[in-house]
């Protein structure tokens, strides 16, 4: 029926009773809650000339900032992509003892707080603790470098990206699969081929999600950082130092940078989802 | 025989990396925690300053899920039970304290009621003090986990449909009862689920509350700041006791978000 | 006139869902509106309830101009097409839940309650949930929930579109049978036209937002009065070059022509009676249809379909046989004109 799918917006007329109140119940908490504050970073800035605004932004050690967080950011996503495509299909196509509790562990980073987070790797990869030991003897440090970041920022962001392949994964019919094996494909080919551009779309949005959440996380980063200006600096921190010095403007104008990177860098998932989709689709 | 050795390969692969990246940093905690004995351990969780940064903790995450459970109920009824201009538009909206650093979510409350927010002159006429104070707290904590209730909600009122709750609107019921009688019974699980999620993130908070909170010791200071003051302090044993409360908790979350996880996948069927 | 439309328009962006609409229908009949999907007839069935808000026109209820009154106060019951069953309530919660909102005593509820489970006859099934039921089941307390407070007006949304093919006519010859003993006013909405012929006393024939005929089934198959009303209701098919058919001629303005199975009649060759009128073809494929035979047929370029009784002598695939046409319906874009066999007519007339 023509008013079932395509027009599915449109079955919700406005005989349910209510609509005026909750929104605006909604509409009132959102504005006073998110709205407004997040408004004061323009209102702020309004005293502020657009010359000191980009002296402040494009300030050498701020850009290192930016670096740091990008570059730990990436590489960190891109092993949580991998591995988080690996656990999703060991999640979802394998039995094995201590499966459910491997998959109820994956959302452990989202349970425990991000300072014990922090304090734990910090303690668990510095040169006297259980991994950073085996490390140090290599010479290798982990804790107070960019690895230590890293690491950190691995760990956050686990959840995302098996959290968004799995349920593609679940849905993902094994007839699928065994058409192509039918056919004569091998397994690796039947992976790259058939599965991967399947779960291409949901490994994007995980991709996208976890990066976000790293560039902007602080507590389980800030503690195996180790703040060393120019080096493992991250620019969460840099805007916590402009604030303990009470450097309003700086930590205002390197904020609303943050917030316009976020924004773009979510803007631009959807958009290449969407690309994704539609090709999907034909 | 080759697929085998390359499922236990894969298993053994995603296994190891479970293993070094979350449950060694859980016994890290653990172990730091009880090395130095019992009496050590209960003495840092018993310790006054620890009691009051857990009770704020448990304040201010009561506040804040209340305070969001409304929210989302609101938010997720509308978007999801009406046809409007700008649903889009509002969606997008509610979803952005998701993709805003926890520091950014604490400034904004500095720039707003701090000494040089445009509220603050408000607030001194009335002698209130909600930067560098427990109120402060309370709304870094809120912005942070806003969306939380409403995002597990609306997918799901939404593959609901509204048929029910057109029946019942035909039949004279008034808005409070549909919502109670049919929508209710639909979402809770889901409600259940989301105000977990909303929990954990609010009894963890750290940079939000970090930034608001002014760390007046015994006053400001929530368990995670608790932990970063001792940590700083380079009192390893009691840094790690005080988490392991956390963990405790955390581990408690993911135990009943599995419980709950499991019961919503089937009422999905 | 009971229920009224007059000039009633609704469009959703682009998609023009009734096109000044205008129809009224008698106290206690059971009208069923027919069309193919998207043809508008389920917009015009949530407007009567108030479920959406037509653009233009108005909507009368016994006498009441209903366009601003809210849907609950409408005294209508609405049997929804997936049934929108309350499914954590039981069977019993779900036929009171009206009652209960208009406050109506305990007493009272249960025993109206009791009295429609006994009408649709599942007596014991009281506790049960939802998704404990059948299909029809389900069809039949979604039926006696709208029932329950007494509407003055019934609605139904496809009522017979989620249930197996088997139990469905059973369930339509209950529905008709039960709406005429509490003889409520009814609407219901259906793309199946077996269906709505079988349970309609009128049906209203939509295509595009906009109505192509009212009438009695027999009526309608009788005497279309568009195209699409011709093609819709009954077994059709169109055929060109109609004029060289024994009896027919082409007439101006007229391209095509709709021909029904039953104004096809198959004899065997050394059987035949009306030579004059009569073709000769082939029979291309047969299918056993249950009951009887489906016959394809080829007479020169032209191809049809006719039925045949399994008691009548036996036919074979790629037997040339007598076929004898009584009428077409000839069309164009705007009108329907049907044309009896002359020759046959004639030749009738003759041998009387």
């Amino acid at each position: 029926m023509f008013h079932l799918k395509k027009n599915s917006g449109m079955r919700k007329n406005n005989v349910i009773p209510g609509f005026g109140l909750s929104m605006g119940i909604t509409i009132t908490m959102l504005s006073l809650i998110v709205l407004l504050p997040l408004f004061s970073v323009l209102l702020t800035l309004s005293g502020t000339t657009f010359n000191d605004f980009w002296r402040v932004v494009t300030d050498e050690q701020t850009v290192a900032t930016y670096k740091v967080s990008l570059s730990c950011a990436a590489i960190a996503t891109t092993v949580n992509v991998v591995f988080g495509i690996l656990l999703a299909w060991i999640l979802t196509r394998y039995q094995f003892p201590f499966r459910r509790i491997l998959d109820g562990l994956i959302e452990l980073p989202f349970a425990l707080p991000t300072a014990v987070a922090g304090i734990s790797l910090t303690t668990l990869y510095s040169g006297k603790g259980w991994i950073g030991g085996w490390f140090d003897k290599i010479g290798i440090k982990i804790s107070y470098t960019t690895v230590g970041i890293v690491i950190a920022m691995i760990f956050i962001g686990i959840p995302f990206v098996v959290r968004s392949i799995q349920p593609v994964l679940e849905k993902l019919d094994p007839q699928y699969e065994e058409a192509a094996l039918a056919l004569g494909a091998s397994r690796s080919r039947i992976f790259f081929k058939v599965v991967f551009p399947e779960i291409l779309p949901a490994a994007l949005t995980g991709f996208g999600l976890a990066f976000a959440r790293c560039i902007g996380e602080y507590g389980s980063v800030v503690f195996i950082a180790g703040n060393i200006p120019y080096k493992t600096q991250i620019t969460p921190l840099i805007i916590m130092n402009k604030l303990e010095q009470f450097n309003y403007a700086a930590a205002t104008s390197i904020a609303l940078v943050m917030v316009i990177f976020a924004f773009i860098l979510l803007f631009g998932i959807n958009l290449l989802q969407a690309r994704i989709n539609k090709i999907a689709r034909g | 025989m080759k697929e085998k050795i390359v499922k236990v390969i894969l298993i053994l692969l995603g296994g190891a990396f479970l293993i070094i990246m979350l449950v060694l940093p859980l016994a890290t905690v653990l172990v730091y925690a009880l090395r130095q004995g019992f009496e050590t351990f209960s003495k840092a969780i018993t310790d006054e300053y620890a009691v009051k940064a857990l009770h704020l903790t448990l304040l201010a995450t009561g506040i804040t899920v209340i305070v969001n459970t409304i929210f989302g109920v609101f938010a997720a009824w509308t978007i999801a039970k009406f046809r409007f201009r700008g649903k889009q538009a509002l969606t997008t909206l509610i979803d952005i304290p998701f993709s805003i650093s926890p520091i950014i979510a604490g400034l904004v409350f500095i720039l707003v009621f701090g000494r040089i927010g445009w509220a603050y002159p408000l607030l001194e006429a009335w002698d209130i003090k909600i930067v560098f104070a427990v109120p402060g707290i309370v709304l870094a904590t809120i912005f942070v986990t806003f969306p939380f209730v409403s995002r597990e909600l609306i997918p799901l009122m939404q593959a609901q449909g509204s048929d029910e709750e057109e029946a019942a609107a035909l039949m004279g019921a008034g808005g409070f009862r549909i919502f109670f009688k049919v929508t209710l019974p639909h979402i809770k699980w889901g409600l259940l689920y989301g105000v977990i999620l909303c929990t954990a993130r609010s009894l963890g908070e750290f940079g939000a509350v970090s930034v608001v909170s002014g760390h007046l010791r015994g006053k400001t200071n929530t368990l995670p700041l608790h932990v970063e003051i001792l940590f700083n302090e380079f009192k390893l044993t009691a840094a790690f006791s005080v988490s392991s409360i956390l963990v405790l908790i955390a581990v408690i979350i993911l135990i009943l978000r599995n419980i709950v996880e499991y019961r919503v996948k089937r009422e999905e069927r | 006139m009971y229920v009224e439309l007059q000039n009633i328009n609704k469009r959703f962006g682009s998609f023009q869902a009734a096109d000044n609409v205008s129809f009224s229908i008698e106290k206690g009949k059971l009208i069923g509106l027919l069309g193919p999907s998207g043809s508008g007839k389920t917009t015009i069935l949530r407007m009567i309830a108030g479920l959406e808000t037509p653009d233009g026109g108005d909507i009368i209820i016994d006498g009441q101009r209903v366009n601003s009154l809210p849907a609950s106060s409408r005294g209508i019951g609405f049997v929804f097409q997936n049934y929108a069953l309350f499914r954590y309530m039981t069977v019993f919660d779900n036929i009171a839940f009206g009652l209960e909102v208009q406050k109506k005593d305990k007493a009272y509820i249960k025993q109206r309650v009791n009295e429609l489970i006994k009408l649709i006859g599942l007596e014991g099934l009281e506790k049960r949930r939802p998704h404990q039921l059948s299909g029809g089941q389900k069809q039949r307390v979604a039926f006696a929930r709208a029932l329950a407070p007494n509407p003055h007006l019934l609605l139904l949304d496809e009522p017979f579109a989620a249930i197996d093919a088997k139990i469905r006519k059973e369930l339509r010859t209950w529905l008709r049978e039960t709406i005429n003993k509490v003889g409520i006013t009814s609407i219901f909405v259906t793309h199946d036209q077996e269906e709505a012929v079988e349970v309609a006393d009128e049906i209203i024939i939509t295509n595009s937002g906009r109505i192509e005929q009212i009438g009695t089934p027999i009526d309608i198959y009788k005497n279309p009065a568009t195209p699409f009303a011709a093609k819709f209701i009954g077994e059709s098919i169109v055929i060109e070059n109609y004029g060289q058919l024994h009896g027919f001629e082409t007439s101006e303005g007229y391209l095509k022509a709709i021909i029904r199975p039953e104004f096809v009649r198959v004899t065997k060759k050394e059987q035949e009676i009306y030579p004059h009128a009569s073709e000769r073809g082939t029979v291309e494929a047969i299918f056993f249809r249950g009951n009887m035979l489906e016959l394809r047929l080829t007479v020169g370029g032209l191809k049809f379909i006719s039925y045949r009784s399994l008691e009548d002598d036996v036919i074979t695939v790629g037997e040339e046989v007598s076929i004898l046409i009584y009428r077409l319906y000839l069309y164009n874009d705007y009108q329907v004109r049907l044309v009896e066999n002359m020759a046959f007519k004639a030749n009738d007339a003759f041998t009387i």
